[in-house]
């Protein structure tokens, strides 16, 4: 690994400014940029460590739904978030192992914006809003495509905001060796309709399956998939499975996921 | 460089090491605890898990400056006062939790993080929990065995494997 700097702000204010400088990267828990440091795919000059922001840590539930840090670990995530936003803390409980959920954070997680990551699909599967040290973004702008987002040079995330849904569920189906999702599929329903979220399958990271949100606010059932189809044309194919496999895949764990919410 | 002061096993230390010093290496080279060991150095085995704040970490996986200022408890600190190995280490033994002894370290961590979260774990809890921790001879029946007699419970119960 090359050489940096290292410097851990206690502020917001303090991290921005630390990050303005040439070669300056933000570390979160470190849980995907340590390993991606050591194979020299990333070599900042100047990390900034963000786990030192009170106020981008911890969990809570407000007038529009429940909001939680960025620098907020899965872990933590998984217990707090358990009486508010079930569906929301079995995902986080779900993620790699515990030492993972120990140090690894929504706000790295999302910003990586991982294919096969869980909480891109627990962010944009609740129509959640993604707050930046400038701004709110829509979890359905902010999700650019695999390891894309919507956010900006010097941009940090310092939170994100989820209505909590009548029902909920995230099934993944499991890569036994990463222990991240070869599909996971995150269904929620609101008052006023449904959202299915697919991460782990599409070479254009985290979508939505529009025809089975259609199908499930019309009917909350999983039978009311049965007879729609998952185009494999731009699905992941690996050594772990085709894009026709994950392609069904997608249509099974959504039908898992809306029997679960029941 | 960077001054980094923190607590291990009880001992305060102050050192200077570069941003890019792991606290794997930062323990092991830095303080000459080689008892926590670095298995793939790719955040996948758990060779490597401490205590950092009381909670299990893979230390290959965290810079040794992002620990300034924590309690940092590896596998020499989980003995008894005495010296005497602790319910779990000696659990370990007692039931063959180990072969070649190159994941206990690491094993032996994260059992007593998750007793610590959880005193009575159930066998499928103990599987899950241990799911980072990678070891290539027991093949983990020995080690949940062990785990399950650290917590009190009837590891004879267990069905042989
Ligand atoms: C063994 C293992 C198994 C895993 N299994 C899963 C799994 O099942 N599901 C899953 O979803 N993930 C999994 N992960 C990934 C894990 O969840 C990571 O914690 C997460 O992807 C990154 O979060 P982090 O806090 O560690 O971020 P870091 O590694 O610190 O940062 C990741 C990237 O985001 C940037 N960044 C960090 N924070 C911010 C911020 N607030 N604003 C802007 N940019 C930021 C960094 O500069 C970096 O580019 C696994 C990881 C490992 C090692
Ligand atoms: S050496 Fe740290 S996880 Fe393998
Ligand atoms: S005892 Fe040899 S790797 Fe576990």
């Amino acid at each position: 690994m090359h050489n940096f700097d290292f410097v851990k702000p206690a502020t917001i204010a303090d991290a921005v400014k630390a990050l303005s400088a040439e070669g300056a990267q933000a570390l979160s828990g470190g849980q995907t940029l340590t390993p991606t440091m050591k194979q020299r795919l990333a070599a900042p000059s100047l990390l900034v460590s963000l786990t030192g922001i009170a106020e981008m840590k911890g969990v809570c539930m407000g007038d529009d739904g429940l909001s939680v840090g960025a620098a907020t670990t899965h872990a933590t995530v998984a217990k707090e978030a358990a009486a508010h936003y079930p569906a929301l803390a079995a995902l986080a409980g779900g993620i790699g192992d515990p030492a993972v959920r120990n140090r690894g954070t929504i706000g790295g997680s999302i910003a990586n914006n991982d294919p096969a990551a869980c909480y891109p699909a627990g962010v944009l599967g609740s129509g959640a809003t993604v707050v930046t040290n400038r701004r709110r973004i829509a979890a359905d702008d902010y999700f650019q495509g695999m390891f894309s987002t919507a956010l900006e040079e010097g941009e940090i995330v310092t939170g994100v905001t989820f209505p909590v849904p009548e029902k909920a569920a995230y099934v993944k189906f499991n890569q036994p060796a990463s222990r991240f999702a070869l599909t996971g599929v995150f269904v929620a329903k609101f008052k006023d309709g449904v959202r299915v979220a697919v991460t782990g399958a599409s070479n254009n990271g985290v979508f939505r399956w529009a025809e089975a949100e259609k199908a499930l606010s019309s009917n909350f059932a999983a039978s009311a998939v049965e007879g729609l189809t998952v185009s494999a044309d731009d699905m992941i194919g690996d050594l772990h499975g085709t894009p026709a496999y994950r392609a069904n895949l997608v249509k099974v764990l959504t039908k898992r996921a809306v029997a679960a919410a029941q | 460089m960077t001054k980094v002061t923190m607590t291990v096993n009880g001992k305060a230390v102050s050192a200077e090491v570069e941003g890019r010093t792991l606290l794997s290496a930062f323990l092991r080279e830095g303080l000459g605890l080689t008892g926590t060991h670095v298995g793939c150095d790719t955040s996948q085995c758990g060779a490597c898990v401490v205590h950092v704040d009381g909670k299990a970490v893979k230390s290959c996986t965290m810079f040794a400056a992002d620990a300034d200022g924590a309690q940092v408890k590896t596998i020499e600190g989980m003995n008894n006062p005495d010296g005497s190995l602790s319910v779990v280490q000696q659990a370990f033994q007692d039931h063959h939790g180990l072969q070649c002894g190159f994941c206990t370290p690491g094993m032996v961590m994260s059992s007593a993080a998750l007793l610590a979260e959880n005193p009575k774990p159930t066998e499928a809890e103990i599987r899950h929990y241990l799911e980072g921790n990678i070891c290539r001879c027991t093949g983990y029946h020995n080690i949940v065995k062990a785990v399950l007699a650290a917590s009190g419970q009837d590891a004879a119960a267990l069905a042989a494997e």
